[in-house]
C-alpha cells in the first residue's frame, strides 16, 4: 500500500537531517587549526604526493561491474519466481522448476564462458 | 493530504511512524554502535590478552558528586568521550580536494544505512502498533536496493579525495560490494521459495508458524520435508553470512581499508566528524546485516515460549529486546571473526567472490526449489 | 499518493534530469541522473508498482550508475570541463527533442486509449510482486526465456570486448 511508503520517506528525512545536523555541529564546535602546504597535501606517509593522484586502474574492475549488472538482473528474474513458487506448484506442478532451471542454464553459458576467459581471474 | 485517508488518520500514521523512526534510530540502533565499537575493544583487547579501554565513567563529579560514576567493567564512559571528541576536532578539508563532493561522500555513506533500517520488522506489537517502521510488501528488496546506493558514498569518498590511496580504497570497495551483493542475492532466494514472499514482517510470521528456518525445532517436531529443507537453508545461511560480512567491509575482507597497503582506504582524507559519519555508517549497515540475518534466518522477534505483543504491552517489549538480543549475539560473532581469520589477498576475495560462493548459491537455490517441487 | 508528492517527485526528476545535461563536471552528471532515478522509483510507488520502483533503485541506480561512474573516473576530468560547446552539435539536438515531442503529441492524440484515465486497481490489499511473478511464468514465459538469450548475448559481448585488455 502506498500509505506503507510514508515512513519510508520520514525515515530519508530523519537521516537527512541527522547527517547535516552533524556536520553542521561539527564545523560549529570544532576547532580551527592553521593551514600549511604540508597539511594541505594529500596523505602519502609523510613523503611529498608523486605521480598522479587517480592512478588508472585494471579493466578487471569494469569486467566485474558490467558483469554484475547481468547477474544482477537474472537475480530480478529470481525474487517474483521464489514468491510465486509454491502457489505455482499446487496449480500448474513442476513446469516452474523448468521454465526457470532453462532460463538460468542460458545464463550459466554466459558465465562459464566468462571463466574459461579468465575475466574473473585476478592472478596475473 | 492523502485522498484515502483521513485527516486524524493521516496524522496518527505521521506521529507513530516518526515515534518508531526516532525509537529504532537515536534510541536503539546509534546507542548500539556506540557499544558495538567499545565491545569491540573490550573484545579484542581481551583476545590479545590485554585490557583496553577501561578507565572512562560518567563524569558526575563535575556535578558535585563525590566520585565519577564508573560501573561494572569501567570505560563504559568511552563512547561517549568518543561522540564528544569527535565533534570538538578541527574540522579539517585538505586544500587538494574537491569539496563539494568531498562533504557529500559521508553523508551519502551514512544515509542509506539508517534508511535501509525502516523496512526491518524489530518487534511484534506495542500497545496495537507494529513494531516496524515501513511495513512493506518488497521488503527485502527494498534493503538490497537501498544498500546498493550506499557504494555512491565510497566511491565519491575515493573520487573526491583527490589522492592515491583513497582513489584506490574506493575503486576496491565498490568492486568487492558489487560482487558480493550478487551472492546475497542468490542466498536470500531459498528463504525466499519456503515462505513464499518478499515481505519480512511474512517471512517472520512464517518462521513464527513454522519455526525458525535455521532451528525448525523451535516450533514443534520437523517433518521429514522439513528436515530435508533444512540443508540448503543451513547453506543458504553460511553464504548469506560471509557475503554479509564483505558488504560491510568486515575482517577478512576489510581489503578497501588495509591499513599495510592502503593506510585508512576511502577514508584516508578524512577527520573529525565527516570521518566519524564512515564509521557510524559502516557499524549501522553492520546492525542491518545482522538484523537481515536475524528476520531471514532466526525467526526475528520469535523466542519459543513467549507470546506476541497481543498478550500485553510487557510482551511487545519482550519481543523488542529478543530481537536486540539476538542482533548483539550476531555483533559478537562479527568480532569474533575480526580477530580469528587473516584478511584475504583481493584474488583470492574476488575468486571466493565470483567462483565460490556464487555457485554453491545458484546450485542452492534449485536444491531449495527441487526439495519444494520433488517431495511431499 | 497525494498530489504534492507527485509534483515534488516530478519536479525532482526534471530538475536533475536537466541537471544532467547542463553540468560540465561529468559526475555531477552521474549523480543527478542517479537522483533522478531514485524520483522515478518514487513515482512508480506512488503508482502501486512496488516491484518495478525497487528494481529501478536496485539494477539502474545501484548497478548501472555505478559502472558509469567508474567509466567517468577513467576520463580526464579537466579535459572535459575545458572543452567548449559545440554549438552545431546544440541545434541538432535541439531539432531531434522538438521532433520527437512533437511525434509523442501527435501519436498520443489519435490514440484514443492514451486519453482514457488509468484503471483503478482492485480495493484491498495486493503483493505486486506475487502478480508480475504470476503473469511473467504463466503467459509471459516465453518472452522471460528470450531475455535469458539477450543477457548470455550481452555477458559475451562483455568478455569479447575487454578480452584484449584481460590477456
Amino acid at each position: 500500500m502506498v500509505k506503507d511508503y510514508l515512513p519510508v520517506l520520514l525515515q530519508v528525512l530523519v537521516a537527512i537531517g541527522f547527517a547535516a545536523a552533524a556536520l553542521i555541529v561539527s564545523v560549529i564546535l570544532g576547532k580551527t587549526g592553521k593551514r600549511n602546504p604540508t597539511k594541505d597535501s594529500a596523505y602519502e606517509c609523510g613523503m611529498k604526493p608523486e605521480g598522479p593522484s587517480q592512478p588508472r586502474f585494471s579493466v578487471k574492475f569494469y569486467v566485474v561491474a558490467m558483469l554484475f549488472i547481468l547477474f544482477d538482473i537474472e537475480i530480478v528474474f529470481m525474487y517474483p519466481w521464489a514468491v510465486v513458487y509454491r502457489e505455482f506448484l499446487v496449480a500448474h506442478g513442476a513446469q516452474i522448476f523448468w521454465s526457470m532451471l532453462s532460463f538460468v542454464s542460458v545464463l550459466t553459458v554466459g558465465y562459464v564462458y566468462a571463466v574459461m576467459k579468465g575475466a574473473l581471474d585476478w592472478k596475473n | 493530504m492523502m485522498s484515502f485517508l483521513s485527516s486524524s488518520d493521516f496524522w496518527f500514521l505521521v506521529g507513530t511512524s516518526l515515534a518508531k523512526t526516532i525509537f529504532l534510530i537515536f534510541l536503539v540502533v546509534l546507542p548500539m554502535v556506540s557499544y558495538t565499537v567499545y565491545a569491540e575493544r573490550r573484545v579484542s583487547a581481551a583476545m590479545q590478552d590485554r585490557s583496553g579501554p577501561n578507565r572512562v565513567g560518567f563524569p558526575i563529579s563535575l556535578l558535585g558528586f563525590k566520585k565519577d560514576f564508573s560501573p561494572f567493567l569501567g570505560g563504559l564512559g568511552q563512547p561517549v568521550a568518543d561522540a564528544v571528541k569527535f565533534l570538538l576536532k578541527e574540522d579539517f578539508v585538505p586544500g587538494h580536494v574537491n569539496k563539494p563532493y568531498f562533504w557529500l561522500a559521508p553523508c551519502l555513506a551514512m544515509i542509506p544505512s539508517i534508511v535501509v533500517l525502516a523496512a526491518i520488522p524489530f518487534g511484534s506489537t506495542f500497545l496495537g502498533v507494529d513494531m516496524v517502521v515501513a511495513n512493506l510488501n518488497v521488503g527485502i528488496l527494498y534493503i538490497f536496493a537501498i544498500s546498493s546506493v550506499g557504494v555512491y558514498g565510497i566511491v565519491l569518498a575515493g573520487w573526491s579525495s583527490n589522492s592515491k590511496y583513497p582513489f584506490l580504497g574506493g575503486i576496491r570497495s565498490t568492486s568487492q560490494m558489487i560482487s558480493y551483493e550478487l551472492g546475497l542475492g542468490f542466498s536470500a532466494v531459498p528463504v525466499l521459495l519456503i515462505a513464499g514472499s518478499t515481505s519480512l514482517t511474512k517471512i517472520t510470521q512464517y518462521q513464527v508458524d513454522h519455526g525458525w528456518l535455521l532451528l525448525p525445532f523451535t516450533a514443534g517436531m520437523p517433518g521429514l520435508r522439513e528436515i530435508l529443507l533444512w540443508i540448503p537453508v543451513v547453506i543458504a545461511f553460511v553464504t548469506f553470512t560471509i557475503c554479509m560480512f564483505a558488504e560491510t567491509n568486515r575482517l577478512p575482507f576489510d581489503l578497501p581499508e588495509s591499513e599495510t597497503e592502503l593506510v585508512a582506504g576511502y577514508h584516508t582524507e578524512y577527520s573529525s566528524m565527516k570521518f566519524a559519519l564512515f564509521f557510524l555508517g559502516e557499524y549501522t549497515a553492520m546492525i542491518a546485516g545482522s538484523s537481515l540475518i536475524v528476520v531471514l534466518f532466526l525467526g526475528g522477534w520469535n523466542f519459543p515460549f513467549i507470546p506476541d505483543g497481543s498478550a500485553g504491552w510487557f510482551w511487545g517489549l519482550v519481543n523488542i529486546s529478543v530481537f536486540f538480543g539476538k542482533v548483539a549475539v550476531l555483533l559478537f560473532f562479527f568480532i569474533w571473526v575480526r580477530w580469528t581469520l587473516p584478511r584475504f589477498r583481493y584474488d583470492q576475495l574476488m575468486k571466493l567472490g565470483w567462483l565460490y560462493i556464487f555457485e554453491i548459491a545458484l546450485v542452492n537455490v534449485f536444491l531449495t526449489a527441487g526439495i519444494l517441487a520433488f517431495t511431499k | 499518493m497525494s498530489p504534492i508528492l507527485f509534483w515534488v517527485f516530478a519536479l525532482m526528476m526534471l530538475v536533475f534530469g536537466v541537471a544532467v545535461v547542463v553540468n560540465r563536471n561529468p559526475v555531477a552528471s552521474a549523480l543527478s541522473l542517479v537522483v533522478s532515478f531514485l524520483g522515478l522509483a518514487a513515482l512508480f510507488v506512488s503508482l502501486d508498482a512496488f516491484f518495478i520502483g525497487v528494481v529501478q533503485v536496485l539494477v539502474y541506480a545501484g548497478a548501472v550508475m555505478v559502472l558509469f561512474l567508474f567509466i567517468i573516473m577513467l576520463l580526464d576530468l579537466k579535459a572535459e570541463q575545458r572543452r567548449k560547446l559545440n554549438l552545431a552539435a546544440w541545434a541538432g539536438g535541439g531539432l531531434v527533442t522538438l521532433i520527437f515531442v512533437a511525434q509523442l503529441w501527435a501519436v498520443l492524440k489519435r490514440f484514443p486509449l492514451g486519453r482514457q484515465p488509468f484503471p483503478a486497481l482492485p480495493p484491498g490489499p495486493h503483493d505486486d510482486v506475487r502478480e508480475v511473478g504470476m503473469v511473467l511464468f504463466s503467459t509471459h514465459n516465453l518472452p522471460f526465456q528470450v531475455v535469458g538469450v539477450l543477457i548470455l548475448v550481452a555477458t559475451i559481448g562483455v568478455v569479447i570486448l575487454s578480452k584484449r585488455e584481460l590477456k
